[in-house]
């Protein structure tokens, strides 16, 4: 029997992701996926699901789901206000609603169902690439999401110890990129010791972060380079644009910094206002917040 | 080949030609290093992403140090040929860059055995080099924000087919009916790196 859900609402984003399509940056298909890779992983080990398996990422909440059958579900990520069951999964009877309100921290909520969403794979990914136009269509009100049949026993965890995504500032750690040489020692110095703003022009693509502009000392264009996740992409007006799930294979602005990579889920959870601090570390250095 | 550094899970190889672009990314899909998850070849670059549970930074650079370049990969490509039909909004303007008339840019566009150097700004995106002349043809001052499915184009050093309708802002001179990025073909993308590509006048409608 098919068990599913149905869509009330979508708050302002609500995509389907996984672990999205690596090996393709080459034909120009970028990887996309979970933004918070590690609150997506914890989702689908909540419930037994394998991982790689399809969830929903909520942006800022707004989510309202009516269960059609029972179904085991929990949250990750963004803890949203209301009674859903965050980091702790929890059963629905048929004909229960799950109502995620606005997260007080964090940006992205991940809702994973025992069995994961069984949805169409493109490019052997359920992934919705918003920047390549890829994978499945947008969540929308009335959609009815269908879920699939579950491939392990669940694990016997109640409550995952996890923290919730901070609130106010954030430090995240970076090393010098590959066009760090584009730009004068006083810029490198501006970049890791000034507060930026995350900017409400923020999505699944990047980051903008306002604040000082940074000078190059180099003219001319760069040739499009190859790019990942955690790039500090620094076009002409000078701000930062870091690079999330979503980001452009190539880019032809230069790159001067990366953000260490088990930050970057910290900051795909920044709010637009929040405050990010970006701190040099040699090597990746020891974790900091 | 200088290696720079990418953060903690990549690293940008930086060649000093797209020739040595072209032999690095055979080698490398050739016997990719364990772990990586990507290869992104660009016009003077190779990147390579990493999945950290699989390999460290130290173990891709020994690897690489290891790498035996493929030079002259241009001729061994395979070939895929595009039919065009040139009448693209831009085709006397860009002629007219170029110092040609219509029938002279023609020729040459269809003369050419041109290579697909890397993809990128969409998927299916190939950038196609000529290895016989310097194309040089600027870039639309004001980007159309609607380039329709099929239309081939000059930009830069680069000749190219936009894949779906997308904004851009190369110099249009033609169309094809070729499907350059398929998603129920495998691989979905027709213009790869390393193929050469050539294109066709099938005349005017």
């Amino acid at each position: 029997m098919t068990r599913s859900m149905t869509v009330l609402a979508t708050g302002p984003l609500t995509t389907v992701q996984d672990s999205g399509r690596p090996g393709m940056a080459a034909l120009g298909v970028g990887r996309s996926g979970a933004c918070d890779r590690a609150s997506y992983r914890l989702a689908n080990r909540l419930v037994g699901n394998a991982a790689g398996t399809a969830v929903l990422e909520v942006t800022l909440g707004g989510l309202h789901l009516r269960a059609n059958d029972e179904l085991t579900v929990v949250t990750t990520g963004a803890r949203c206000e209301g009674s859903s069951p965050h980091n702790a999964p929890g059963r629905l009877r048929a004909g229960d609603e799950l109502l995620l309100g606005a997260p007080a921290a964090g940006l992205r909520t991940y809702v994973a169902v025992r069995g994961g969403f069984a949805v169409e794979p493109v490019l052997r990914s359920c992934s919705t690439d918003l920047l390549a136009g890829l994978g499945p269509a947008v969540v929308a009100t009335g959609d009815m999401l269908v879920v699939g049949e579950p491939s392990a026993p669940m694990p016997r965890i109640d409550v995952a110890p996890v923290s919730d995504p901070a609130q106010g500032d954030v430090t995240v750690r970076v090393m010098p990129g590959p066009r760090r040489d584009w730009f004068s020692d006083g810029a490198w110095i501006s970049l890791v010791s000034q507060s930026y703003t995350v900017s409400s022009d923020s999505n699944r693509v990047g980051i903008r972060l306002a604040g000082e502009p940074l000078e190059r000392i180099r003219d001319g264009e760069l040739q499009s380079e190859g790019m990942a996740r955690g790039a500090l992409q620094i076009p002409p007006a000078g701000t930062p644009v870091l690079f999330l799930a979503d980001h452009p294979v190539t880019g032809g602005y230069p790159v001067i910094a990366y953000v260490v990579d088990d930050d970057v889920d910290r900051c795909a959870q920044l709010q637009p206002g929040q405050t990010l601090l970006l701190r040099e570390v040699i090597n990746g250095g020891p974790r900091q917040n | 080949m200088r290696v720079l550094p990418c953060g903690t899970t990549s690293l940008l190889l930086e060649l000093d030609d797209l020739d040595g672009v072209l032999a690095t990314y055979a080698a490398l899909v050739q016997d990719p290093p364990k772990g990586v998850l990507d290869i992104v070849p660009a016009a003077l670059t190779v990147l390579l992403v990493t999945d950290p549970a699989e390999t460290s930074l130290v173990e891709v650079r020994r690897a690489i140090g290891h790498l035996k370049p493929q030079y002259d990969r241009r001729a061994v490509g395979e070939l895929v040929e595009i039919p065009v039909t040139y009448d693209g909004e831009d085709l006397q303007d860009t002629a007219r860059l170029l110092g040609y008339d219509v029938p002279e840019l023609i020729r040459r566009h269809t003369a050419e055995e041109w290579t697909v150097a890397f993809c990128g700004f969409a998927p299916g995106f190939g950038y196609l080099t000529s290895a016989t002349q310097e194309w040089d043809v600027p870039r639309r001052s004001s980007p159309r924000t609607k380039v329709p499915t099929g239309s081939v184009a000059l930009g830069g050093r680069f000749t190219g087919v936009y894949p779906r309708e997308s904004p851009g802002g190369w110099q249009l001179i033609g169309r094809t009916g070729l499907a350059m990025f398929d998603l129920s073909r495998e691989p979905p993308a027709l213009l790869r790196p390393g193929n050469r590509g050539r294109f066709v006048d099938v005349g005017a409608r």
